[in-house]
């Protein structure tokens, strides 16, 4: 019984791996070995490819790019969306369980709808490829998923820690950030996450609000053919490299994503 | 001194308080009690300052505190929950309130290992709040409300979730630990048992209402009408439908005696009387026998509660010792009449037991 669980789990993550091995594989092939036929893992390894994205500034530029946008989303969100979320959790005014639904709603629409006016925007404002662009499109879907996942976290809390510190003395911007924010840290490491994987893996928006300046590494992936012809080798190590960021991020905060989905709001 | 002159609350169409006048003096240990929901919370949360008041005026020496934020305020609170800051040691819990005041760290020290000696947490001092067990956490809510020295502290049903053995004990300290700073010392319960031990002044609420505010004991034995009777006895008050002719008292075909104020019209009347006033056995020459039919018993302790039917109103019975009685069996309960309470039909109190103290 134990081996057959064991060979189910094994087989499961086999499953999962494989896109991932093959990437890894495509990697550190050559273009020509990967055009040239199957094989299992590669004939003539070779490091070419990840040496041109490290050396190429239309390569390497495309991460920093988008790291760029997308730490400033992660920091304009989470720092929007605290005090909103706190607003939700502890207080009643009119209209607020529709403004909280509104905000949700916001994800459900589709980013191409908001690309021709985001442009447009933009354009007339001169943000128009710049990070700050991109990272303020990206409020548009995160802030109302980290107000989301901030008020499961907060309604935790109970309202009477507020209120003891108020009568001990604090005062609001001082209980917030003195006993409040350590206390919801879980939450706030994990929104922070979310929004961070959201924005860097959000390709639509990024790809036309940029042109060469901040152009981010999604849309330098898209070139898949340059002069050279088909550069596959070097588009797989361009994707392994992306992976990196979320392992990262995942490495950091897996313990407290457990807890936001036992809240439910994950 | 903390006053509070016709105040009220409002939230929606429902008044959580009506028309609430109070006065505290310093030093003084006053007692809410009153049923759940009677807005003994809501009425503790419009003394601190917490909510604001949708009518009337709270003033403290005289000044009113109404627009006053909570944190101007000298106050001191403890919830029923137990609340602490989960992020700081017990010793920074105690100190938090003194590190904001800006006391320093010599006077800070002291305070903050005095109120740990009354409250023995000596030796948690340097544990998280959750490390500690449910009565320990307690404690160091009400050694941060001690500390800080607030010239309001209210403490609203501390000790309802802490086990019985603690229960006891805080009971007996804490209005002896708060009476030496001074300060207007209020305690909301349920238990009537706890005003009586606590002492002082009691206020009766139900409903949203103060129902009677005196001293305690005198609320106890001279309740100013049914209500209050009724929300300061546990178990719960005895009462039955009466008719006055001439001296005699009957309900249907039983006569509860002779009332003992002559003076009384024949009229229709309630009557009451204390669980611990019933007995299974005559007690002296005036005492009257009822039949009543048993519906359960509860032995707790060395007491037996009997639950009974008499002449279809449910009536507890509260006897010494431990008695076994079937349920569905038919047995005599004797009272002495002089017990009795007797209050009209619109539930104001016309007698009181004799023995039951008058004024003072």
């Amino acid at each position: 019984m134990r081996g057959t669980k064991i060979l189910v789990v094994c087989i499961y993550i086999l499953f999962l791996m494989l896109p991932i091995y093959w990437l890894l594989n495509m990697s550190f092939k050559t273009t020509n070995e990967i055009l040239g036929g199957f094989s299992w893992y590669p004939q003539e390894f070779t490091l070419e490819s990840y040496k041109t994205i490290f050396t190429d500034p239309t390569w390497y530029s495309g991460y920093i790019n988008s790291l760029k946008y997308v730490l400033m989303n992660t920091v304009i969100s989470v720092s929007l969306a605290l005090p909103a979320a706190y607003a939700f959790s502890r207080y009643r005014f009119m209209g607020d369980k529709h403004l909280f639904f509104w905000l949700l709603s916001n994800r459900m629409a589709p980013p191409a709808i908001f690309v021709l006016p985001f442009v447009e925007l933009y354009s007339a404002m001169n943000l128009f490829d710049t990070s700050l662009a991109v990272a303020l499109a990206h409020c548009l879907f995160n802030i109302p998923l980290a107000v989301w996942i901030l008020e499961g976290f907060m309604s935790g809390v109970p309202r009477e820690i507020d209120e003891t510190a108020y009568i001990d003395g604090y005062s609001f911007p001082r209980f917030f950030v003195k006993i409040f924010m350590p206390l919801i840290a879980a939450g706030i490491g994990v929104t922070a996450f979310f929004c961070f994987m959201f924005s860097w893996v959000e390709m639509l928006l990024a790809k036309n609000l940029t042109s060469v300046a901040a152009k981010p590494i999604v849309a330098v992936m898209t070139r898949t053919a340059s002069t050279a012809g088909y550069e596959l080798g070097l588009l797989a190590a361009a994707g392994a490299l992306t992976l990196i960021p979320g392992v990262i991020v995942i490495w950091f905060v897996r313990k407290h994503i457990a807890k936001g989905f036992a809240l439910g709001r994950v | 001194m903390l006053e509070l002159s016709g105040v009220s609350k409002r939230v929606g169409r429902d008044n959580h308080i009506s028309d609430v006048s109070l006065t505290f003096e310093r030093g003084s240990i006053n007692v809410l009690l009153g049923p759940t929901l009677a807005g003994k919370t809501t009425l503790m949360r419009l003394m601190a300052g917490l909510d604001k008041p949708t009518g009337g005026e709270i003033r403290i020496d005289g000044k009113s505190v109404v627009g006053l934020p909570v944190r101007k305020r000298n106050v001191a609170m403890v919830y029923q929950q137990f609340i602490n800051y989960p992020g700081f040691t017990v010793y920074e819990n105690i100190a938090s309130p003194m590190r904001l005041a800006k006391v320093d760290r010599a006077t800070l020290d002291r305070k903050v290992k005095e109120a740990a000696r009354i409250l023995k947490l000596e030796p948690y001092l340097d544990r998280m709040p959750l490390e500690l067990s449910g009565g320990q956490q307690q404690r160091t809510a009400i050694a941060r409300a001690l500390v800080k020295g607030a010239e309001l502290v209210l403490l609203d049903e501390p000790l309802a979730n802490l086990d019985y053995k603690l229960r006891e004990e805080l009971r007996v300290e804490l209005p002896r630990i708060f009476a030496e700073t001074g300060a207007v010392f209020v305690y909301a319960t349920t238990e009537p048992q706890e005003a009586l031990l606590l002492g002082g002044h009691t206020a009766t609420m139900s409903e949203g209402r103060i129902t009677q505010f005196g001293n305690t004991i005198d609320v106890y034995n001279r309740p100013a009408d049914l209500s209050t009777a009724q929300i300061f006895s546990d178990p719960p008050l005895n009462v039955v439908n009466v008719t006055k002719r001439g001296r005699e008292l009957t309900f249907g075909e039983i006569s509860l005696g002779q009332a003992s104020d002559t003076s009384l019209t024949d009229d229709r009347y309630v009557a009451a009387v204390r669980p611990h006033h019933l007995s299974l056995v005559p007690g002296g020459r005036h005492s009257v026998a009822v039949t009543a039919t048993v519906g359960t018993s509860e032995i707790t302790g060395s007491e037996t509660f009997i639950h009974v039917s008499v002449g279809g109103n449910r009536w507890v019975v509260l006897t010494q010792g431990v008695h076994r009685v079937n349920s569905g069996e038919v047995i005599t309960v004797y009272m002495d009449p002089a017990t009795l309470y007797l209050f009209t039909e619109q539930g104001m109190l016309v007698q009181a037991p004799e023995f039951a103290g008058i004024g003072g």
